[in-house]
């Protein structure tokens, strides 16, 4: 049960962090095939999400733009999500996208559990300790020493349960 | 206040500026002596603090300046905190600190107490025979640095000199000028247990110890 790396893209599909948890869980490979992974990524999502076909709401199959729901109420269909996990023999990778476009991908063991809660996790220490830092700027490249020291001792609370 | 043209003021009531509630209760109406547990988000208070900082940095070209600027933003505040603190004491200790050590102490405790919801980590005196005008409050992680990470090519800079400011305030307020300065002490010797400790640095005019003299004797 390991949680192997991190990688958070921005919105535009470029790389802002990079970090490798475990030694031996994957190999290594060099900085800039990491920006061609996030840039790769990137777009396999934005063509998987189109591929996803847009779900009106339940009940709603009357209005065929699903614009007005029940009450006049302005209902959007489901936001289209693109691919979410990939997995391999020796890793499953998860995606996670906010709500503003950004991504996170976690590379784990395949038997890893509960991705999701520790997804959670993350992005809640990004929000606190990237967003609410009034020297990141957004979109760069996140360098900042009190993210990396939370989020290196919560993996490593999980990685020796 | 701002001047608005009095063609907008008329019009608009609503609009302009501040927006009271409909009960017609703003702030002034509400009791002086409030509860103690009245606690505010830590996230607003983040975000706020965060734009403070970076709108203060658009205007600077130094680090000192930066902190200076900060300090000025507390100031004010402190002035207004000694004020409303000493007014909610239980009328016997109504009365302001006379001497440094009990105005070092109504920071350290009522002062902290009031901002963060806890007292500060520690009080000490400068233990330099030049410099016995100097005092430390110290925090071992000061609340507004919570979600802050100091970039390294600026590592002078502490964010905590706001803090820094409104105990200028209260120092000044109650007629022991001084100036007060924050620095981090973090990754020193106890440093990894406390990577955001910080040093209020409290250096008292020389009047002040001139006239604490007095009072010794007297």
């Amino acid at each position: 049960m390991t949680v192997f790396a991190l990688i958070i893209i921005n919105k535009a599909g470029g790389l802002i962090y990079n970090r490798t948890f475990h030694e031996g869980g994957l190999n290594k490979i060099s900085t800039n095939d990491y920006l061609v992974l996030a840039g790769t990524f990137h777009g396999v999502h934005a063509i998987t999400a189109r591929l996803n076909p847009l779900k009106p709401r339940v009940g709603n199959r009357s209005s065929t733009s699903s614009s007005s729901g029940p009450g006049g109420l302005l209902t959007r269909p489901e936001p289209p999500s693109g691919l979410e996990v990939l997995e391999s023999e020796n890793f499953r990778m998860q995606c996670f996208t906010t709500l503003t476009g950004v991504k996170f991908l976690l590379f784990t063991d395949p038997t890893q559990a509960n991705v999701d809660l520790t997804m959670r996790r993350v992005y809640d220490m990004y929000t606190d300790y990237v967003m609410k830092n009034p020297f990141y700027q957004l979109e760069m490249p996140v360098r900042c020493d009190m993210f990396d020291r939370k989020l290196g001792s919560y993996i490593r609370e999980i990685n020796n349960r | 206040m701002a001047h608005f043209g009095p063609g907008k003021t008329a019009s608009s009531k609503e609009q302009a500026g501040l927006r009271y509630p409909s009960n017609g209760k703003t702030i002034y109406h509400r009791p002086l002596h409030r509860t103690k547990t009245a606690e505010l988000s830590q996230a607003s208070f983040a975000y706020l603090f965060s734009e403070m900082v970076s709108y203060a940095q658009r205007r600077v070209t130094g680090i000192q300046e930066l902190e200076k600027r900060l300090n000025i933003q507390g100031h004010p505040i402190g002035l207004k905190l000694l004020d409303l603190l000493l007014t909610r004491e239980p009328p016997r200790s109504q009365t302001r600190p006379l001497t440094i050590i009990a105005l070092l102490h109504f920071i350290k405790i009522n002062l902290w107490t009031h901002l963060f919801g806890r007292q500060a980590d520690r009080l000490e005196k400068s233990s330099n025979p030049d410099t016995p005008d100097e005092y430390m409050i110290i925090d071992n992680e000061p609340l507004v640095n919570a979600y802050i990470s100091v970039p390294r090519e600026m590592s002078q800079l502490n964010c905590a000199a706001y803090v820094a400011g409104i105990v200028e305030g209260v120092c000044d307020g109650a007629a022991f000028p001084a100036r007060v300065t924050a620095h981090s002490v973090g990754g020193k010797e106890e440093g990894e247990m406390w990577p955001g400790k910080t040093v209020f640095l409290v250096k008292f005019q020389p009047e002040v110890l001139e006239r604490e003299a007095l009072f010794g004797k007297g």
